[in-house]
């Protein structure tokens, strides 16, 4: 070799040449490892809609459901309970449930629900994620307390319509799956009338 | 020092520096000889960093990463397993003295300077290894499958939920799924079990040469390398083989009997090391009526409890561990050790470890409106002290101390005003106190006293 030939531009463009295209080989071969930890087609498919028979809740009863691994709440509220939420609009962060994401249109109202007397919601606290507490004796959760769900991992409070109050943790009302009625007392948790019936 | 050419040994040496690296490491390693009882605690992190790696490894063989069997899995190994029990309960406890011994070690840091200027990088590569434990040990509690287990893993991952747009995306990410389930499980294991010990591995290598580089700080704060015999030695210096060897196998003999008297009397620390509703399998309908992560990260859930908004909550948890990071940077003052600084240091990092304590102990309680303040209360301390820290790296006027203390304290009261909302506003204004007398004690009442006088630093390790 005649080291007298060197070039180090020469050099320099290949050194550098090699250290980009290799990097973009390396980044872009992370993608399907990365992309494998993402939910999988099995984990995506998962979450048909469930029926559920109210026939026989007493008022004032909860039951708990599952939908898609997460709990759903079906409480069948007594007119006593519904007369407590006109009340409460100035405690409230969202009173008129005008965040879109947390219900579907048919349950922005100020029942939160399709029927007054059902209340059908996710019992996942919005803030991190517990499952909150029916608690509806009034004076259960402090002086004031009304009714509602108490969430005792951050002490997030929810109103009887699954509003969140103001000063807690959690910053958006209870999420309301999509669901309808079938009939007078069955509920599909799942799918709204609209989606059912297309 | 030649190396042996002859023999086994020698034939060795031809081929791989194994004489060299006992040297280099060992018996020719220099250590100040002051150490005191703050020195064990290195070479015992590493004890229990053998201990969960051994344990841990017989556990794989008889556990069963998968939601239907994880919990039952247990139970067998608990139940069936010859000697299960005992491996179980050595790398639960093991979980626990890890981080004692490691918050010790820390201590032993903040005391004697131990991160300051050139020991940078070995303080850094020991707070990744903190963070890495904390993955570890975050990811290991939920593989029994417990109630616990599920929910504890439930809260923390959903902490990403809070980051803007990309939060969602990212805990499902995490996940693998819409809630926790068989996935998050199986990923947790593989995890748990080879990609953070491994990384710690790394990480470990790294802290100890890093420290072999520079050498070992000492209760002194003086650099031993500074005054060397004519044989190039340093004269305060003592080779770590035999003396300091000698020295932590005593350590570790100390540690051995009480770790197996906890392994044999009280793994489960009434509830602090193992918590009751962990002996409930995960139930994805029911939370526990009290949720609180195990000990040793409750003095960072309590800063994100203390603050309501939640993105900022879990900016001011992550800020707790990021600050101290940045420690190299924050006390800049030229004197290593507690032994030469001055009363005010004394005090202020007495209260950072009782201000530790509480904020741990704030964390495993039920959220209240006493406990909620106090929890920003002491939030407040926790940070305050780096502000000290740095306040303290130099002499300041008075114009400095007198003005900080009125920004300061006007800036916390600002936030009562704006942010601070108690049901009961007078608990506002009682717990409102206590950062103020913290202020007034370290910024105003220097200007009265001598406590900000430092002591001389000796030439040579003083015992």
């Amino acid at each position: 070799m005649a080291k007298d030939n060197i070039d180090p531009g020469r050099r320099t463009a290949i050194t550098a040449g090699t250290a980009i295209v290799g990097s973009i080989g390396a980044a872009v071969a992370t993608w399907p490892f990365l992309s494998s930890m993402n939910p999988s087609a099995s984990v995506l498919a998962a979450g048909a809609p469930v029926e559920v028979d109210v026939s026989k809740m007493e008022l004032g009863q909860q039951i708990q459901e599952v939908w898609r691994r997460k709990p759903v709440w079906i409480i069948r509220r007594t007119p006593e309970m519904v007369s407590t939420l006109a009340g409460l609009t100035k405690k409230l962060r969202d009173p008129n449930s005008e965040t879109e994401s947390q219900q579907p249109a048919f349950a922005q109202n100020e029942f939160r629900s399709i029927n007054e007397e059902f209340l059908v919601l996710i019992g996942i606290c919005t803030h991190l994620g517990c499952s909150p507490e029916f608690k509806p004796t009034p004076g259960e959760v402090g002086a004031t307390w009304q009714g509602g769900f108490y969430c005792a991992c951050h002490g997030s409070r929810f109103d009887l319509a699954g509003r969140v109050f103001k000063n807690v943790p959690a910053n958006k009302n209870l999420e309301v799956p999509p669901y309808h009625f079938i009939t007078e007392n069955r509920i599909l948790i799942g799918l709204t009338e609209e989606e059912a019936s297309a | 020092m030649s190396e042996q050419s002859t023999g086994l040994l020698g034939w060795i040496n031809a081929r791989f520096p194994l004489s060299k690296m006992m040297r280099e490491h060992l018996s020719e390693y220099y250590a100040p000889k002051n150490f005191n009882f703050w020195y064990f605690f290195g070479s015992l992190a590493l004890l229990v960093l053998v201990i969960q790696i051994l344990s841990g490894i017989f556990l794989t063989m008889h556990y069963k990463p998968d939601a239907a069997l994880a919990f039952a899995s247990v139970e067998h190994i608990m139940r069936d397993v010859n000697w299960g029990w005992l491996i179980r309960y050595m790398h639960s406890t093991g979980a626990s003295f890890f981080f004692i011994v490691v918050y010790l070690h820390m201590f032993r840091g903040l005391m004697y300077g131990s991160f300051k200027n050139p020991r940078e990088l070995i303080w850094l590569f020991g707070m990744l290894i903190y963070v890495a434990l904390m993955a570890e040990a975050f990811m290991g509690y939920l593989l029994p499958w417990g109630n616990m287990s599920y929910w504890g893993a439930q809260v923390i991952i959903n902490l990403f939920n809070t980051i803007p747009f990309i939060g969602e995306a990212v805990s499902e990410w995490i996940r693998g799924d819409f809630v926790i389930s068989d996935a998050t499980l199986n990923r947790f294991f593989a995890l748990h079990v080879i990609a953070v010990p491994l990384a710690l591995l790394g990480l470990i290598i790294g802290h100890i040469l890093a420290l072999h580089e520079v050498g070992s700080n000492n209760p002194d704060g003086v650099e031993i390398k500074k005054t060397k015999g004519a044989d190039g030695i340093p004269l305060d210096g003592i080779p770590f083989h035999p003396y300091y060897t000698v020295k932590d196998i005593l350590g570790s003999v100390v540690f051995l009997a009480i770790f197996a008297f906890v392994i044999f009397f009280m793994p489960e620390m009434n509830g602090y090391f193992l918590e009751p509703a962990n002996f409930d399998p995960a139930n994805a309908l029911n939370t526990p009526d009290h949720i609180a992560p195990i000990w040793y990260f409750t003095p960072f859930y309590t800063v994100l409890r203390a603050i309501p908004d939640p993105f900022l909550g879990f900016m001011m948890m992550a800020m707790a561990i990021v600050v101290l990071f940045l420690l190299p940077w924050i006390d800049r003052n030229p004197i290593k050790s507690i032994r030469y600084r001055s009363t005010l240091f004394k005090i202020n990092l007495i209260i950072f470890v009782i201000t530790f304590i509480i904020l741990g102990y704030l964390g495993l309680k039920s959220v209240t409106d006493l406990y909620s303040q106090l929890a920003l209360r002491f939030t407040e301390i926790y940070f305050l002290f780096f502000f000290m820290l740095w306040a303290y790296s130099k002499p300041r006027s008075s114009g400095f101390w007198i003005g900080s203390f009125i920004v300061l304290l006007a800036g916390l009261t600002a936030y009562d005003f704006l942010a601070n909302s108690s049901e009961q506003p007078s608990l506002i204004w009682k717990t409102w106190v206590i950062p103020a007398a913290y202020l007034f004690i370290t910024l105003l009442l220097p200007q009265f006293t001598n406590w900000d006088s430092e002591k001389q630093v000796p030439e040579r390790v003083t015992s």
